[in-house]
């Protein structure tokens, strides 16, 4: 299977992917391993809110959304 | 948060309800204790710690429901509150909820709950949504792997209650052993962490038994993340540190030394430790659990497609807040004209009474010209729309559709540098603002969690609601025929709440750049899946539990109230009423206002609580200082009208309404929320300096045209 390494906020909607890396430090990176969001967790991005920003993911058996300012310091290697 | 956590815990057993949020604690907490804790379905439903007790076996327990949490490594303070609880509440027994159509993302917590401390229950809730969903739990084999009793239940219809009952009392007795589990990290952690946990345990300052439960591994673990509120908590509850021991703390130096020559950073060991839980409940997920269908989400994709979808999203949400108001205000008419009817027949017989009992007529008036039409009016024109209003929201935050609210506004939080929560928090502000400020616990950053505290008055509270819509039908629909009326009554409520919302997002932003300056933080929403509101039991507890409850708060205001106005209208000095002088001396910012003296008086009198403006303005412009024959509101339009009022009055009313000083209930709460005065002060100040000088404007622009 081919894959690319992209930040998750430019991940459109309905593609997926595995986790590769958090750029992310400090609350914000806290906040993301809370979710269970470690190298290798499968995402999926669902939509975006009708008014853009906020996008909700698949994230470990739930759906969380997350701002792309926050998204941007997830990179993931997208499924092809 | 220390006498928090102790006040709950005394002589008997006690067991604490701990996990995910939005995975039925308080749902559970209700069927056990038979008490009545609010449930919703959206993260961030209690902020706070409750507790009720129960009877199993002849043991009392008592239940402490805490707010959901994703990890102990908590960061808001309802997370936070959870935590300490955990670590600190020393519970006989802690019950683990986890949702079982989650359950990969809910082992997380439940791992890192067992390594503090591994007597507890799992509680795999939501089996019945799971079922539906293809999703079958090996609970045996969970059993197995966790080292601890597991139990299947679905709490809303109460099955599986018994089973965990029995699953607590006898790991809360001591009767059954429980093992645990444990996480294995990798190499380099696992050897610090072994040597940490021996040396703590030498230490010997875990030796009194009150702590002894803390495992002293999770201890060593929290030292080499670097967790200092951990430690502070542990001085506050224990009374010693563990960094400051010497021997500890040159043991967690040298660790962090040895780190650093391998080129691990404090980053790298926290990822270890998750990817550590992570590995481990993702092992776990794998062997307990069995999708039938793997896409079993397909119905809520579907409907969020719908309801978040860019074409469809903003306006089905007008569209469904406009049904609610449309339903409550044409509802609400006739019940209240039936009340209001029947209140004055009440009236003229206790009239009939006084007169035979031959009491003064200074006594007759103060308690059935002053307080019980002040009450009746309140009853009347509170109780119809409320009895309508809550249940239909009730059912609307059950379904789920809350945090969808908060999903499709976010960009303009974003925005206004504030966090896409303050929604949920404006939300919960329309039954209370009292309400919505304690829900602020739920954002995260203390700048955004202080401007959604003091935007939160913007959102019109049950107590103003009726209020505007009072005002809404006898001047802006009144004349439009009677079926549409009510719909054009709704369509401008509906309006009235936008702008309540636009100017929230202004001042956030004002906020934002000025006295609490920074940029938005990072947050997440959870959308939870969409479940079927029970109706019936939905109703029925709206009925008894909020609208009974915020109605016996408004009366309990309102009967004194009643009776300090009509006091003020009838005492004479210099043959004026204390009223009259008052709101002569307001009169003249009142006219700037484009209000007038009594009404300002009505507002600043009804500082204890919103519901009693109206009736205070009624009762002064009744010149013998008692409240008309009200009887409906073409009666009241024509007082108001007789009083100088024109739309411009009315438009003004509401605007002020909507912009002033919180009430009474909400300061103090603000108070305690924020524990600062400058705060509170300013959550004062700012809406009445905003409703003055908005009122003045709009008085000016009209006086000219
Ligand atoms: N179908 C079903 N729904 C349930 C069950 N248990 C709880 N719910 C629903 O799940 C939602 C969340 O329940 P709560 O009890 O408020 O959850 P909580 O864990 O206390 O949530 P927070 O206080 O936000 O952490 C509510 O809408 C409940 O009606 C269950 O066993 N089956
Ligand atoms: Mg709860």
């Amino acid at each position: 299977m081919n894959t690319k390494t992209i930040s998750l906020d430019s991940l459109s909607v309905g593609d997926s992917g595995f986790v590769s890396k958090l750029l992310s430090k400090g609350e914000l990176r806290r906040r993301m391993l809370d979710l269970g969001l470690v190298k290798g967790t499968y995402v999926e991005s669902l939509m975006k809110s009708p008014v853009g920003g906020l996008t909700a993911y698949f994230i470990s058996g739930a759906v969380i959304a997350i701002r792309p300012e926050d998204a941007r310091y997830i990179l993931i290697n997208k499924q092809q | 948060m220390k006498s928090d956590t102790e006040k709950l815990k005394n002589s008997n057993l006690t067991v604490a309800l701990a996990g995910n949020p939005n995975v039925g604690k308080s749902t559970v907490f209700n069927a056990l204790t038979g008490m009545r804790q609010h449930t919703g379905n959206w993260a961030g439903k209690t902020v706070a710690n409750a507790s009720g007790t129960f009877t199993h076996k002849s043991i009392d327990f008592t239940l402490v429901d805490i707010p959901g949490t994703y990890s102990l490594m908590a960061s808001s303070p309802d997370e936070e509150a959870a935590r300490e609880f955990i670590c600190f509440g020393q519970p006989d027994c802690i019950i683990v909820v986890l949702d079982a159509t989650c359950l990969e993302r809910n082992l997380n917590l439940a791992l890192q709950i067992l390594e503090v401390n591994k007597k507890a229950v799992i509680c795999v809730n939501l089996l019945d949504e799971a079922t539906k969903k293809g999703i079958q739990i090996d609970l045996d084999e969970l059993s197995l792997y966790l080292g601890v009793p597991v139990v299947g239940t679905a709490a809303r219809s109460g099955e599986g209650l018994e089973e965990l009952k029995d699953a607590v009392f006898d790991v809360a007795t001591e009767k059954r052993k429980v093992f645990g589990t444990k996480i294995k990290y990798n190499s380099n952690l696992e050897k610090a962490v072994t040597k940490l946990e021996n040396i703590i345990e030498d230490s010997k300052l875990f030796d009194d038994k009150t702590f002894s439960y803390l495992s002293k591994r999770f201890l060593a673990l929290r030292l080499i993340d670097c967790d200092k509120k951990l430690d502070n908590s542990i001085k506050e509850y224990f009374n010693f540190s563990l960094i400051e021991n010497q021997t500890i703390n040159k043991a967690v130096t040298k660790i962090h030394e040895e780190f650093e020559t391998i080129g691990l950073k404090q980053d790298d060991t926290r990822d270890i430790i998750v990817e550590g839980i992570v590995a481990k409940a993702r092992e776990i997920y794998a062997h307990c659990t069995c999708l039938c269908d793997k896409c079993y989400s397909r119905r809520d994709r579907k409907l969020d497609k719908i309801l978040t979808s860019k074409l469809t999203g903003i306006p089905i949400m007008l569209l469904l807040f406009g049904i609610i108001f449309y339903i409550t205000i044409s509802g609400a008419n006739y019940p209240s004209e039936l009340l209001s009817m029947a209140f004055s027949k009440v009236q003229e017989w206790l009239y009939g009474l006084f007169d035979l009992l031959h009491s003064p007529p200074f006594l007759k008036g103060l308690l059935i010209d002053g307080m019980f039409k002040t009450l009746s009016w309140v009853v009347a024109v509170m109780l119809p729309p409320m009895a309508i209003f809550f249940p239909l929201f009730t059912l609307l935050e059950d379904f789920g559709y809350l945090p969808r609210v908060a999903f499709n506004m976010d960009r303009f939080f974003a925005k206004s540098g504030t966090s896409g929560k303050q929604s949920l928090t404006m939300l919960m502000g329309f039954g209370c603002n009292a309400c919505g400020v304690t829900g602020c616990r739920i954002i995260e950053s203390p700048r955004e969690r202080i401007i959604a505290t003091v935007t939160n008055n913007f959102v019109p509270c049950n107590g103003r609601f009726p209020t505007l819509i009072a005002i809404i039908t006898m001047f802006f629909a009144a004349g439009i025929s009677l079926p549409f009326r009510s719909l054009v009554s709704a369509g401008l409520l509906l309006t009235v709440i936008v702008f309540g919302v636009v100017v929230t997002l202004l001042v956030s932003k004002l906020l934002s750049a000025t006295l609490l300056k920074g940029l938005p933080s990072s947050f997440t929403l959870e959308l939870p899946p969409y479940r079927r509101p029970q109706i019936c039991k939905t109703i029925v507890h709206s009925l008894l539990d909020r609208t009974v409850f915020v109605l016996l708060r408004a009366m309990c205001v309102a009967a004194p109230a009643g009776i300090v106005i009509w006091l003020m209208s009838n005492i004479m000095i210099n043959g004026e009423s204390l009223c009259v002088i008052i709101s002569n001396f307001l009169q003249p910012l009142g006219s700037l206002m484009g209000l007038d003296g009594v009404i300002l008086l009505a507002f600043i009198l009804g500082f204890p609580a919103n519901e009693i403006v109206v009736p205070i303005i009624i009762m002064i412009y009744t010149a013998s200082g008692t409240l008309v024959e009200y009887d409906s509101l073409s009666s009241l339009y024509n007082l108001f009208v007789e009083n100088g009022w024109t739309w411009v009055t009315a438009l003004c009313t509401m605007i002020f309404s909507l912009m002033h000083f919180p009430c009474s209930t909400t300061c103090l709460t603000i108070y305690k929320e924020t524990k600062s005065l400058k705060w509170t002060l300013l959550s004062f100040i700012l809406p009445t300096i905003l409703g003055i000088l908005l009122c003045m404007a709009i008085n000016a622009v009209f006086f000219w045209v």
